[in-house]
C-alpha cells in the first residue's frame, strides 16, 4: 500500500491475460451450443437435443456407463478405504510402496494400461503350470470385459481416490478417533461403519464424483475392449451425425460442470485436479 | 538532537481509525518500544514509518528530511518481521548481501560487509545455508542482519522474538540491544510483550486504540503510570475504586479502609471517586518499624510462583494481590488468618475512575 | 490411559506379517490390473516372435522412422502445449492471485479451470470442431471479419500439429492454473516488502526473489503438463480419426491389428512411452519437493 499501488491504474496486464483466457474458454463452447442449436435450417432451437436424448441407443449407452462409473466406485471404495485405513492405524511400512502404485496410473497412460490388459487376458487363465483352464479368456464373454473394465477404471482412478481418502483421514486424525472409540468399547465394525465412514464422507464424495467424470465419458479402455458405453458411441455418432453429436458435447460439458461444483461443494472448494485425456 | 519525528501522524482505513494524532521524536541511537495490545495501532505506526502505509495526515521526517511520501525502497530504512521473511531461494549470505547488491555496491565491498555482518550474530559457519536449514532464532539473526547490512538510518522491528520459544526469546532480547547499542543505531520495537519492551527499551510509548496513552522509560512506565490500562497492562497489578477523604493530606478510603498517597490530590474533592492501583510488590507485612498506611486484612490464598510467593488478600472487600520474595526461612500466614499489612504512602497511585 | 494402551495391545495382530494381510487385497488387485499388464509388455518388448530373448526390438525402435516420428510428434506436441500452456495458466494465475483483478473473478476461474482441465476427449474434440473446423464458428468470424478463410489462404489445419495443439491447450492452461494460483498464494506479503524496504523494485522483486522462488513450482508443472498430453489419445483420436501419427494413436493402431507385423516392436514401442512418462513424473516430483521446501 506504498504510494505506487495507491495510485496504481487498472492492472492493466492482468485484466488482459483474464479476458483472454476467458475468451478461450468461451469461444468453444459458444460454437458448440451455437452450432447444436441450428439443425432446423433458419431456426434455433433444440431439435438436436431432442434427437440426441431420444436415440434408444443414446439411453442404453449412457446408463450402461453411469453404471460402470458406479460400480467403479463401490470397487474403489471397497478396495481403497480399508487399505488407507490400515496404513493409518498398523502398517506405516507400507506408506511408500501403496504411495508409488497408486502413482503408477500416471506413468502408464490408459492406452498402454488397456494393451497390457488385453495382451494379458485374452488368453485363457490356467493353473499356474499346467494345461488346465480355470477360466475362458476375460476378453471373449461380456461378463469378462466388465471385469476387466471396471478394473481398468478402478485403475484409472486410483490416484485421484486414493489421495482423496488419505487426505480425509490424516485431516480427521483416524488413529486417534479409533484409539477413542476403542477406548469405549467400540467394535471393529462399528468404528468402520459409524466412526470412520461418516467421517470422511467428504473425502469419499470427492473421489467418487472424481471417478465418475473420469469414467462417465472414458474412450480409450472402452473403445479397445469393445463395450457399449457413452464414450465410443459419440465417437461413432460423431462419423455420421453433425448436430446431435455437438449437442451431447455440450451435454457432456455441463455434466463435468455439475460434478465438478459438487466436488467443490464438498470439499469446501479444495482444489481437485483429474484428468484422463 | 531529533533524528526521527512523526508529527500529527493519523491514519484512517474507511471509517476506521487505526492511529490518531501520533506525535514523537526519537533520538540518534535511541531504542523506543510500541507497546499496546493487538489493534492498538503500533503495527500501523511501523509500516507509516517504513512506508508499507502512507498517513491520512501528519508528517514523518529523518535528520529534518520529509520522508511521508517516499516509496520505501528509497528510505533507506531496515526491518525485521515476525515472520523472518528471508528469501528462501538464496542462502544466509545472498540473503544478508541482498540490499547491498540492489545498490550496486561492489562485489568485493558486499562481501565484507557480509563477513562483517556474520560475525556480529555469530553465524560465520552458516553462510552458505539456506534459511530452511535454520532453526527460528537463527532465521531472525540472520534477518536483523540482512536489515543492518544497508546501513540503514532507522531499523524497525516488527514483533521479531514472537514467533520464538521462550528460552530464545530471551537470549535474543539481549543480543538484539547489545548489537543496537554497539552499532549505536536508532530503533524503533514494536511488541505486545510488556516485559520485552521494559527490558529493551530506552523509551516506551504504550498505545491504545490508535492513541498514545503514556510516553516515558521504562522505570516511569512501570513506577508511575498515569492511566489506569497503562497501570493495568504493564505488570500486575491491584486496583480498586476508592473515594477521597481528605484531599490536602492525600486521604483516600476503600470500603472504610484508609490509605495515605504520596500523590497530589489537590485537583480532587471530598468524595470523588478515584482508582487506586498498588502493585503486589509494594506490600509487606507489618513489622517493628512504623509506616504509613497501616491496614488490617484477611488473608484468603497462598500460591508458589517460585521467586515470588502470591498471597491474595482482602482490605475492605476488594481483592488485592500482595508479592514477598521466597525463601526457605518464610513464615507464611494461614489461610483465614487476620493479619495487618502495610505500604508506602508513594505506592499507593491515584487514577482516574 | 492405560486402558486404552492395554485395548490396542490386545487387538494388535500377533506377528509381523500378519499386519501385512490387511493391505493384501489392494496389493492382489494392483498385481492383477497394473502390475501384470505392464510387466508382459515389458516382457514383451525383450522377447522375439520365437519367443527367445532379444534386443532387437529395442534397437529397432531407432531405426524405424515412423515410430521415431510419431515419437518426435508426441514430444513436439506436448512441449509446445506445455510451454505455451504453463506460460499463459501462469499469466492468468498470477492475474488473479497478485495480479490485483477482483476476488470473485479468481473463484470464477479457478471452478472454470477445474471444469476445463477434466472436459476432454470425444466432446472436446467436437467443441473444436465446432470452433476452428472449416465451417466453425471462428473460422467463419475470421473470414467475415478480416476476408482470410483460415483453410485455404493460410496454412491452418486443425487435423494437425497446431490444431491438436490449440485443442489441447484447452486443458492444459487450466490445469497450470490450478496448479500454480496455490504456489503464487505461497508468495509472503513478506518477502516484497522486505526486498521493497531493501531497495528493491518491483521488476526487482520479481527477478531475483519471486520468479526464483516459484520456478521449481513452474518447470515441474510444466513437466505434468507434459506428460498429461504425451499420454493422451482419445482427444487426438476423436479429432484426428487417427490421421495424426502421434505416438499414442501408432500404439493404438498396433492394438486393433499388428500394423508393425511385430508385436515385439509394438511392446517396446509402449515401454517407451512409459519410460518417457516416468522420466516426467520423477522430475516432477523432485521440482515439486524443492517448491515445497521454498514456499511452505
Amino acid at each position: 500500500m506504498n504510494i505506487f499501488s495507491r495510485i496504481r491504474r487498472i492492472p492493466f496486464w492482468s485484466w488482459i491475460w483474464f479476458i483472454l483466457g476467458a475468451l478461450y474458454f468461451i469461444l468453444p463452447l459458444y460454437a458448440t451450443v451455437n452450432f447444436s442449436l441450428r439443425m432446423e435450417r433458419g431456426v434455433i432451437g433444440f431439435k438436436a437435443y431432442a434427437k440426441a436424448f431420444e436415440d434408444p441407443e443414446f439411453i442404453r449407452t449412457f446408463l450402461y456407463s453411469n453404471a460402470l462409473a458406479l460400480t467403479t466406485i463401490i470397487v474403489s471404495i471397497i478396495l481403497i478405504v480399508p487399505t488407507a485405513y490400515w496404513i493409518r492405524l498398523r502398517l506405516p511400512e507400507a506408506r511408500r510402496i501403496v504411495e508409488f502404485i497408486t502413482l503408477l496410473p500416471f506413468v502408464v497412460p490408459a492406452i498402454i494400461l488397456v494393451f497390457g490388459l488385453i495382451r494379458i487376458y485374452s488368453s485363457p487363465i490356467n493353473i499356474p503350470f499346467t494345461d488346465t483352464t480355470l477360466l475362458q479368456p476375460l476378453t471373449t464373454f461380456e461378463v469378462g470385459t466388465d471385469i476387466l473394465i471396471v478394473a481398468g477404471y478402478v485403475v484409472l482412478g486410483l490416484p485421484y481416490m486414493y489421495r482423496s481418502v488419505d487426505t480425509g483421514m490424516r485431516t480427521v486424525d483416524v488413529r486417534t478417533l479409533t484409539e477413542a472409540a476403542q477406548s469405549l468399547g467400540a467394535s471393529w465394525f462399528t468404528i468402520i461403519v459409524r466412526v470412520i465412514l461418516p467421517n470422511i464422507r467428504a473425502a469419499l464424495l470427492s473421489g467418487a464424483l472424481l471417478t465418475f467424470a473420469i469414467v462417465v465419458g472414458e474412450v480409450t479402455l472402452a473403445s479397445f475392449l469393445g463395450v457399449p458405453a457413452f464414450g465410443p458411441y459419440l465417437f461413432l455418432l460423431g462419423q455420421h451425425r453433425a448436430y446431435e453429436p455437438a449437442a451431447l458435447s455440450f451435454a457432456s460439458f455441463l455434466l463435468t460442470w455439475v460434478v465438478m461444483g459438487l466436488i467443490q461443494l464438498f470439499t469446501g472448494g479444495q482444489e481437485q485436479i483429474a484428468g484422463a485425456h | 538532537m531529533t533524528h526521527l519525528a512523526l508529527k500529527n501522524v493519523s491514519k484512517h482505513f474507511g471509517d476506521f481509525t487505526a492511529v490518531s494524532d501520533f506525535n514523537l521524536d526519537v533520538k540518534k541511537g535511541e531504542f523506543v518500544s510500541f507497546l499496546g495490545p493487538s489493534g492498538c495501532g503500533k503495527t500501523t505506526t511501523l509500516r507509516m514509518i517504513a512506508g508499507f502505509e502512507i498517513p491520512s495526515s501528519g508528517s514523518i521526517s529523518i535528520d529534518g528530511a520529509d520522508i511521508t511520501n517516499k516509496a520505501p525502497s528509497q528510505r533507506n530504512v531496515g526491518m525485521v518481521f515476525q515472520s523472518y521473511a528471508l528469501f528462501p531461494n538464496m542462502t544466509v549470505a545472498q540473503n544478508i548481501g541482498f540490499g547491498l547488491r540492489i545498490r550496486k555496491e561492489k562485489e568485493a565491498d558486499v562481501a565484507e560487509r557480509v563477513k562483517e555482518m556474520l560475525s556480529i550474530i555469530h553465524l560465520e559457519n552458516k553462510a552458505d545455508s539456506y534459511p530452511y536449514q535454520l532453526s527460528g532464532g537463527q532465521m531472525q539473526r540472520v534477518a536483523l542482519a540482512r536489515a543492518l547490512a544497508i546501513r540503514p538510518e532507522v531499523l524497525l522491528l516488527d514483533e521479531p522474538l514472537s514467533a520464538l520459544d521462550a528460552k530464545i526469546r530471551i537470549s535474543l532480547r539481549a543480543e538484539i540491544r547489545s548489537i543496537q547499542q554497539k552499532l549505536g543505531i536508532t530503533a524503533i520495537y514494536v511488541t505486545h510483550d510488556q516485559e520485552e519492551a521494559l527490558s529493551l527499551s530506552d523509551r516506551i510509548v504504550v498505545m491504545r486504540d490508535g492513541e498514545m496513552d503514556q510516553v516515558g522509560t521504562p522505570f516511569q512506565i512501570y513506577n508511575f503510570p498515569t492511566t489506569v490500562f497503562v497501570a493495568n497492562f504493564v505488570g500486575t497489578l491491584n486496583n480498586a475504586s476508592a473515594e477521597v477523604v481528605d484531599p490536602a493530606k492525600g486521604v483516600i478510603s476503600i470500603d472504610g479502609v484508609h490509605f495515605e498517597s504520596a500523590v497530589d490530590l489537590k485537583d480532587r474533592k471530598k468524595g470523588d471517586k478515584v482508582r487506586v492501583a498498588i502493585r503486589p510488590e509494594r506490600f509487606n507485612f507489618v513489622s517493628q518499624e512504623k509506616k504509613a498506611n497501616i491496614v488490617d486484612c484477611k488473608i484468603e490464598n497462598i500460591t508458589f510462583l517460585g521467586s515470588i510467593v502470591r498471597i491474595q488478600i482482602m482490605i475492605g472487600n476488594s481483592k488485592f494481590y500482595m508479592d514477598t520474595f521466597n525463601n526457605p526461612f518464610l513464615e507464611l500466614p494461614k489461610i483465614g488468618d487476620k493479619d495487618q499489612v502495610t505500604c508506602s504512602r508513594e505506592a499507593v497511585l491515584v487514577l482516574d475512575e | 490411559m492405560t486402558q486404552t494402551a492395554l485395548n490396542s495391545k490386545v487387538s494388535l495382530p500377533a506377528s509381523d506379517w500378519k499386519k501385512w494381510i490387511g493391505v493384501s487385497p489392494f496389493f492382489l488387485f494392483a498385481i492383477l490390473f497394473l502390475v501384470l499388464p505392464s510387466v508382459r509388455l515389458f516382457i514383451g518388448s525383450f522377447t522375439d516372435n520365437e519367443g527367445q530373448f532379444t534386443f532387437a526390438n529395442l534397437l529397432q525402435l531407432f531405426q524405424e522412422k515412423s515410430i521415431l516420428d510419431a515419437y518426435w510428434l508426441s514430444i513436439r506436441i506436448s512441449a509446445a502445449t506445455a510451454i505455451g500452456g504453463g506460460i499463459f495458466g501462469f499469466l492468468l494465475a498470477y492475474s488473479v492471485t497478485v495480479g490485483g483483478l477482483p476476488k470473485p473473478l479468481r473463484s470464477a476461474l479457478i471452478t472454470f479451470s477445474g471444469v476445463a482441465s477434466n472436459f476432454a476427449g470425444v466432446p472436446l474434440a467436437f467443441a473444436f470442431i465446432a470452433t476452428l473446423g472449416r465451417t466453425g464458428f471462428v473460422t467463419a468470424l475470421v473470414e467475415n471479419l478480416f476476408h482470410v478463410n483460415l483453410y485455404k489462404q493460410t496454412e491452418f489445419d486443425l487435423y494437425s500439429f497446431w490444431g491438436l495443439s490449440l485443442t489441447y491447450m484447452y486443458f492444459q492452461f487450466p490445469l497450470m492454473v490450478l496448479i500454480m494460483a496455490p504456489a503464487l498464494d505461497g508468495l509472503k506479503r513478506e518477502w516484497r516488502e522486505a526486498a521493497e524496504i531493501l531497495g528493491a523494485s518491483t521488476v526487482q522483486y520479481w527477478l531475483r526473489v519471486a520468479l526464483p522462488v516459484l520456478l521449481p513450482s513452474i518447470l515441474g508443472s510444466m513437466i505434468l503438463l507434459f506428460g498429461n498430453a504425451f499420454g493422451a489419445y482419445a482427444t487426438a483420436y476423436a479429432l484426428t480419426g487417427g490421421r495424426l501419427g502421434i505416438i499414442t494413436i501408432q500404439i493404438g493402431a498396433q492394438i486393433r491389428g499388428d500394423v508393425l507385423h511385430n508385436p515385439g516392436l509394438g511392446y517396446a514401442m509402449a515401454m517407451g512411452m512409459v519410460i518417457i512418462m516416468a522420466i516426467s513424473l520423477v522430475g516432477y516430483s523432485w521440482l515439486q519437493r524443492k517448491s515445497e521446501r521454498w514456499l511452505r
